[in-house]
C-alpha cells in the first residue's frame, strides 16, 4: 500500500506517493532528481549517502522515505544559500579535500553537523566526527585540513557579521 | 538493496503501538531508529509483513531527572543522551552514548531499539547492568517494569512479549562516592566493539564497598564477572587488586572467534579494558573529572 509523503528538500516541498520500503536516498535521487547524494556501500558503513535530516547528519540509505515525512532534508545541492559555495565547500576545494569526489557530499554534510555542534574542533575531534565516512582516495589528511580551514572561515565570517551588526 | 514490501503503520501513541502489535500479529515489527532493522531488512535477513513506526509518537524521546531517578524515553537517540546535561551526572552514560558507531547512527539509533535488539555486542546492556537500571514495558494488558538483568534473556532475545514495547529506561543515580566507566575496543567507528567493559565502584573510606563488572561482546549476552567483583569488594583498590579483578574478568569472558579477532585476542582485550576502566572509575569515585573515549585499533 502506497503512502503519501511531503518532504521539504533544500527548502522546496516535494510531495509524492511512495512505497513504504523506498529508502530516503532513492527518494532524493529518483523522485526529487537530486543526484548529489551518492550511494556507496548501501549497508550504513561508508557515509557517502549522508544528508541532514532537520539539521542532523544521517545515512539516507538507512532511513525510509516515509520516516522523513513532514521533515526537512538538506542535500549537498542545498547547502550553499546562494550561487556561491558554502565555506565548507570552498575549504574542500582550496585544501584539496577531494580527489574523485565520490565521498565528498557525505563528508561535507557530516562536517557541517560537526561544525554546528563544535565550531572549533581539534584534529582528533574532526577525525572522530567524520569516523563514519570512508574515502578511498585522499588518505583523509586533506579532508581533515579542509574541515579545519572551514572552521576558521566560518568563525571569521561570524565575527565579521557580528561586527557589522554592532 | 531494497527491503521486501511491507505494510506501514504509524502509531500516534505508545499505547496505540501496543494495540497495533497485538492486532497485526507476531510477525509485525516496531520501527524505531531503524539502524538495526533497516539494514537487516535490506539484506533480507528480516522481512516483516507489517512495520509499526514509533517515530511520530510525540514526547517519547527525553532524558529527565525526577524524584524517581533519571528517565530516558525509549525513542531517545544515542546522540541526545550523549548531549544531555541530565545524563552527564552519570558519566558512564556519556562514555557509552558517545562511542556507539558514528554520528549519523547516533543521530538515529535509540536506546529502546538497542535494548530490544539485544545484540551480544550492543553497548547499552552492559552499561545499564552496572547501574541496575529498570526497563519499563507496555503491552495491551498494561505496564510492567523489568530489571535489566531479567530483560536480557539471550543473544537477540529480550524478555519482551510479542505485543509489548519498551517505553522508558529508569536509572537510579549511583551513590556519591561511586564511579563508573565504559570502554569499548573497536576496529573503526561504524562497527560494533570487539570487546568492551563496563565497571562501577562504590567506595567508602578508601575501601570498595561494592563493585559491578560487566563485559560486552564476549558472550551471547553481557557477561557479569562475579569473581572479578569479589576480588575488589571489601578491599582497597590498588594496582594489585585491579590486576586480580582483570584476570578474573578474563577467565569469565567467553568470546567467539570471528572477523574481529580470535578468542584469545579478545580475552587479552578484556584484561586491558577492565584495568583501564577500573582506573577511571576509581578517579571518578574520588570526584575527578575524566574524559573517556573508546579505543580504536
Ligand atoms: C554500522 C552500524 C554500527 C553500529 N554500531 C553499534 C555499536 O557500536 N554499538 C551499539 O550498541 N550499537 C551499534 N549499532 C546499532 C545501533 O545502536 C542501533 O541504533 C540499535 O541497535 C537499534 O536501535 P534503533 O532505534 O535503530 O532500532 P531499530 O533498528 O528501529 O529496531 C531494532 C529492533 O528493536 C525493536 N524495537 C525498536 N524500538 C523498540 C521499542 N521501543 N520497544 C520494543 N522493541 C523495539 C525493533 O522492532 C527491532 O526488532 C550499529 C548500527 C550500525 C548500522
Ligand atoms: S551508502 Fe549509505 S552508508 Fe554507505
Ligand atoms: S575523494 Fe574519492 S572517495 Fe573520497
Amino acid at each position: 500500500m502506497k503512502k503519501n509523503v511531503r518532504i521539504v528538500i533544500n527548502g522546496a516541498e516535494h510531495r509524492a506517493e511512495v512505497e513504504p520500503r523506498l529508502l530516503l536516498v532513492h527518494f532524493l535521487r529518483e523522485v526529487a532528481g537530486l543526484t548529489g547524494t551518492h550511494i556507496g556501500c548501501e549497508t550504513s558503513l561508508c557515509g557517502a549517502c549522508t544528508v541532514l535530516l532537520d539539521g542532523m547528519a544521517v545515512k539516507s540509505c538507512t532511513v525510509l522515505a516515509v520516516q522523513a515525512d513532514g521533515r526537512s532534508i538538506t542535500t549537498i545541492e542545498g547547502l550553499a544559500a546562494s550561487e556561491n559555495l558554502h565555506p565548507i565547500q570552498e575549504a574542500f576545494w582550496e585544501e584539496h579535500g577531494l580527489q574523485c569526489g565520490y565521498c565528498t557530499p557525505g563528508m561535507i554534510l557530516c562536517a557541517h553537523d560537526l561544525l554546528q555542534q563544535n565550531a572549533s574542533p581539534s584534529e582528533q575531534e574532526i577525525r572522530d566526527g567524520i569516523g563514519g565516512n570512508l574515502c578511498r582516495c585522499t588518505g583523509y589528511q586533506h579532508i581533515v585540513n579542509a574541515v579545519k580551514a572551514a572552521s576558521r572561515k566560518m568563525n571569521q565570517r561570524q565575527r565579521a557579521a557580528a561586527r557589522a551588526a554592532d | 538493496m531494497f527491503p521486501r514490501a511491507f505494510h506501514y503503520h504509524r502509531a500516534g501513541s505508545l499505547k496505540e503501538a501496543a494495540t497495533m502489535l497485538s492486532q497485526l500479529g507476531p510477525e509485525a515489527k516496531l520501527l524505531a531508529g531503524g539502524q538495526s532493522l533497516i539494514p537487516l531488512m535490506k539484506l533480507r535477513f528480516a522481512g516483516p509483513p507489517h512495520l509499526v513506526d514509533l517515530n511520530f509518537i510525540p514526547g517519547a524521546a527525553y532524558v529527565k531527572q525526577d524524584a524517581g531517578g533519571l528517565r530516558v524515553g525509549a525513542l531517545t537517540c544515542h546522540a541526545d543522551i550523549e548531549d544531555s546535561p541530565a545524563a552527564a551526572a552519570i558519566p558512564i552514560l556519556h562514555d557509552c552514548a558517545a562511542g556507539i558507531a558514528d554520528v549519523q547512527i547516533r543521530n538515529r539509533g535509540t536506546i529502546g531499539g538497542s535494548l530490544a535488539e539485544a545484540d551480544p555486542s550492543g553497548d547499552w546492556a552492559p552499561v545499564l547492568l552496572t547501574l541496575n537500571a529498570d526497563v519499563r514495558c507496555l503491552g495491551p494488558k498494561g505496564e510492567r517494569t523489568v530489571p535489566i538483568s531479567k530483560f536480557v534473556v539471550d543473544a537477540y532475545t529480550s524478555a519482551l512479549g510479542e505485543d509489548e514495547l519498551i517505553i522508558e529506561v529508569l536509572i537510579q543515580a549511583p551513590p556519591k562516592s561511586s564511579g563508573g566507566a565504559y570502554i569499548a575496543f573497536k576496529r573503526s567507528a561504524p562497527v560494533y566493539a570487539s570487546a568492551s567493559a563496563a565497571v562501577r565502584l562504590a567506595m567508602e573510606d578508601g575501601v570498595c564497598r561494592d563493585a559491578a563488572i560487566v563485559l560486552g561482546a564476549v558472550g551471547l549476552t553481557p557477561v557479569r564477572a562475579l569473581e572479578a567483583e569479589a576480588a575488589l569488594r571489601n578491599n582497597q583498590v590498588t594496582a594489585k587488586t585491579m590486576e586480580a579483578a582483570a584476570e578474573a574478568a578474563r577467565a569469565a569472558a567467553d568470546p567467539q572467534p570471528d572477523m574481529r579477532g580470535s578468542a584469545e585476542y579478545k580475552r587479552q582485550l578484556v584484561t586491558a579494558l577492565v584495568k583501564r576502566g577500573l582506573e577511571v572509575a576509581l578517579k571518578r569515585a574520588r570526584g575527578e573529572k575524566v574524559e573517556l573515549s573508546h579505543i580504536y585499533a
